[in-house]
């Protein structure tokens, strides 16, 4: 692990604390989730870290517990909507013709509608829990990187190292698995740390529209929500998660550049 | 010597390399070179891939290519140091006093404008003659360097016309300006050989007619005899030798100079063809999309067991249609193929693993036939598993034996297909085909990307392999040298029929069809005048032309 950049060190320790705050949140928050330990919007004292919120809970409790459900929540959903998406999208690429044209028209009706009225539209109808947001927010990014899969998977599926195992008798499985996975990870890296902060974003904008995290769960969408009318008074209780989010989206982004330039590199990088 | 138009003195090139793993570490490029082009002569630059024949070449421009740097000694041209030279001085100086031919056209002209536009552009640019007159002196270059329609020619766009006459009208563009020196960088090597005498024959004409001084830099020694006035042979980045034409071809001194003359002098006695032929092509004709013309048309021939068969012809000849077909990628229209006998399923996907096995393929860029994420060993034991289901230590083991006979030694398991030579990287897509031990190996273009010399250790391991494993070769070029060192029996092929086909003694032999005697006279041959003697005598010109 020698040598790496410090833009990614930086980015590794951010990623590393939040990641590690949202799993150990019951031992390190210093309150109760939904206790109130005091005032409406204290202001930030040795007490309480970051102030307190409308209903005089400690923010600091809040955002870790926010971070836990918001990150775990945008997690899934990116692992889902990749392994849907890649997978898809390689199907549709290896095997080409009708298989190919009807799964991509398909993903362009869906792309076609608005993913946050189609999110909303489908969660009013269906209870809002954690698995059906997970699921929801999982199937409609998979448009994106099917799109993108297929795209790559397509290039990759001319090569003569693919037609080589084809002439050897290989099953599609192989091709997809051995052969074009392993060349394609790379732009689908770049891709996952973008869609992973698309997700938290996706996440707070629907819990900011009361259709996500139900109260009195915490999560940073929420979090904006329940202190919204703050801002007015000159209170920074709401913009502390938008910072949330920015850090980790810079720091996630470091990361994923940084495993970028390790699988392009020229050992065993495509055409190095 | 008053006349000396460029002198290169002691150039030193260097670059930094930055290899996966290390440190970055500076590499020496070309080391202690020395030349000196007198007005209207050529030099012949000669040498391998990595040589630094290209980066010599540039240099010549006062220009390198990403981050080399020409790090020591002079580069004069027209009494003039240019090695560190501003960076307005090496604008008025580049495309005016010197220009350069890249080897391939088609990349080095904008698909979006026209012919003409292009080739006068550097001339305009620098102001040397008005619109009409530069238009003018392109008509007649285009009339010199034989292009049809010199009149007309300039209106087209660079897909409307060939790729030799692109290559032709590149060096109109270098001529146009009146340069003193032209750099052609590989001019012919992306050409078939039919047409790359055409090509040759054209710019030879240009640079006697205009009296330029040329840097002709090509890896294809009987080339440059045809066109230089001296050769210097370059390896490694440091000179092996440097003499006039006649000298180098005729009293080589160095052993690399011999070594390069005498390559591809493999001798190969024919075999008789056995009674049960392995492979058996019966009338196939193909086409791509079910509408359109047949790329293959009627084709009958035969592989017999341990010999090579060479198809032969010029690119646009169906020759690599014809592997498609025999793999079942493209199942054929018409006709059918035996192997020992019995008849082949059309189309891949209907093919036993068995049937798969008993035919395997090595393609020509062995860069992209290997999956570059797969470890030498991982390559080379998959077929070991499929077809053998050998797993773990037998596997490593006969992994092993493999690499033994590719003569790669210990250790070249481990690495990456990033981490060979061109030559290694070939040697172990043969080791892949090996492993599923085949009766007919399918060998598409395995030397053309590859240096003669290393070429020659390729040919010379298949010859090698067939005499231990009695393997049968396919054996797809365009390179007669290639044929005559390796084949059995020939078909040679011209749009999408078989010309001719017989044992090599046969097809090699007088008298020849037309076809046949273009693409064998065409192959440029070590020898003084070889070129003006072909021009004269043959009998069809190229069909790419």
């Amino acid at each position: 692990m020698k040598g790496i950049p410090l833009s990614a060190l930086l980015g590794l320790f951010i990623t590393g604390l939040y990641f590690l705050a949202a799993i150990f949140a019951p031992w390190i928050a210093p309150y109760g989730m939904s206790q109130i330990v005091g005032d409406v919007w204290e202001p930030a004292s040795s007490q309480f870290w970051l102030g307190t919120d409308n209903l005089g809970r400690d923010l600091l409790t809040r955002m870790i517990y926010g971070g836990q459900t918001t990150i775990f929540v945008a997690t899934m959903a990116t692992a889902v909507s990749f392994t849907l998406g890649s997978i898809l999208g390689f199907t549709a690429a290896v095997y080409g013709g009708v298989t190919d044209q009807v799964m991509s028209r398909l993903n362009d009706l869906v792309m076609s509608i608005p993913t946050l009225i189609f999110a909303l539209v489908v969660l009013s109808v269906m209870p809002v829990t954690l698995p059906v947001l997970i699921l929801v927010m999982g199937l409609l990014d998979s448009t994106r990187v099917f799109r993108l899969s297929r795209a790559v998977a397509v290039d990759i599926n001319v090569m003569d190292f693919v037609e080589a195992a084809r002439l050897r008798g290989e099953g599609q499985r192989w091709v997809i698995f051995r052969e074009i996975l392993p060349n394609a990870l790379s732009p689908l890296v770049a891709e996952l740390g973008l869609r992973f902060i698309f997700a938290i974003l996706f996440i707070s904008t629907l819990s900011f529209l009361g259709l996500g995290i139900q109260p009195p769960s915490a999560d940073w969408g929420g979090i904006v929500k329940e202190n919204r009318e703050g801002i007015v008074y000159g209170i920074p209780a709401a913009l502390i998660p938008a910072i949330a989010i920015v850090t980790l989206s810079i720091s996630v982004n470091l990361v994923a550049d940084w495993a970028l330039n390790r699988t392009t590199s020229l050992k065993g990088g495509r055409g190095g | 010597m008053a006349d000396t138009l460029l002198e290169i003195k002691n150039l030193r090139i260097e670059a930094t390399v930055y290899a996966p793993g290390e440190k970055p570490r500076n590499a020496v490029i070309v080391d202690d070179v020395s030349l000196a082009l007198e007005r209207g002569k050529v030099m012949g630059l000669i040498g391998e891939s990595g040589a630094g024949k290209s980066t010599i070449g540039l240099a010549a421009l006062a220009y390198g290519r990403g981050g080399i740097r020409l790090s020591g000694g002079e580069i004069v041209l027209n009494g003039r140091q240019i090695r560190g030279a501003g960076a307005g001085t090496l604008r008025s100086l580049r495309g005016r006093e010197v220009t350069y031919v890249a080897q391939s056209a088609a990349a080095a002209f904008n698909p979006a404008k026209r012919l003409m536009e292009q080739v006068i552009e550097a001339t305009l640019h620098h102001g040397l003659m008005s619109q009409s007159e530069a238009e003018a002196r392109a008509v007649d270059l285009f009339r010199t360097l034989s292009l049809p329609d010199p009149e007309s020619f300039g209106r087209r766009y660079p897909h409307q016309v060939s790729g030799g006459q692109l290559q032709r009208a590149m060096t109109a563009m270098a001529l146009c300006p009146k340069p003193d020196l032209v750099i052609f960088d590989e001019p012919t090597t992306a050409l078939d050989v039919t047409t790359q005498i055409d090509v040759l024959a054209a710019i030879k004409t240009a640079i006697a007619e205009t009296g330029v001084a040329a840097l002709y830099i090509t890896h294809d020694l009987a080339v440059v005899a045809q066109v230089s006035d001296e050769i210097m042979v370059l390896r490694q980045g440091k000179m092996v030798e440097h003499g006039t034409v006649q000298q180098i071809i005729e009293a080589p001194r160095e052993d690399y100079t011999k070594a390069l003359i005498s390559v591809r002098s493999i001798d190969h006695k024919e075999k008789l063809p056995s009674p049960a032929p392995l492979l058996t092509v019966q009338n196939v004709s193909a086409r791509y999309g079910l509408i359109g013309k047949d790329v293959l048309s009627d084709v009958s021939v035969e592989v017999h067991p341990g010999q090579t068969l060479a198809l032969v012809g010029e690119s646009g000849s169906g020759k690599s249609t014809m592997a498609r077909v025999i793999t079942g990628l493209l199942p054929p229209r018409k006709g059918e193929i035996l192997f020992e006998g019995k008849a082949l399923p059309p189309a891949l996907k209907n093919r036993s693993r068995e049937e798969l096995r008993e035919l395997q393929m090595i393609y020509q860029m062995a860069d992209v036939a290997m999956n570059p994420r797969q470890t030498v060993a991982a390559i080379i034991g998959r077929p070991l598993e499929f077809y053998f289901g050998l797993r773990g230590k037998a596997r490593d083991q006969r992994v092993q034996e493999l690499l033994d006979a590719i003569e790669l030694g210990k250790g070249f398991g481990d690495r990456y297909p990033a981490e060979l030579s061109g030559g290694q990287k070939q040697r172990v897509c043969i080791a892949r085909a090996l492993a599923a031990k085949p009766k007919l190996i399918i060998c598409d273009e395995v030397t053309s990307a590859l240096d003669p010399l290393v070429a020659d250790g390729i040919l010379k391991l298949l010859l090698d392999l067939q005499k231990r494993e009695g393997v049968a070769y396919l054996f797809i070029t365009h390179d007669i040298a290639t044929v005559r060192a390796i084949a059995d029996s020939i078909a040679v092929m011209y749009q999408g029929r078989v010309q001719r086909y017989g044992p090599k003694s046969d097809v090699l032999a007088p008298p020849f069809d037309d076809y046949t005697d273009l693409l064998l006279s065409s192959v440029p041959e070590m020898k003084l005048g070889w070129l003006e003697h072909v021009i004269e005598t043959r009998k069809m010109t190229s069909a790419g032309n």
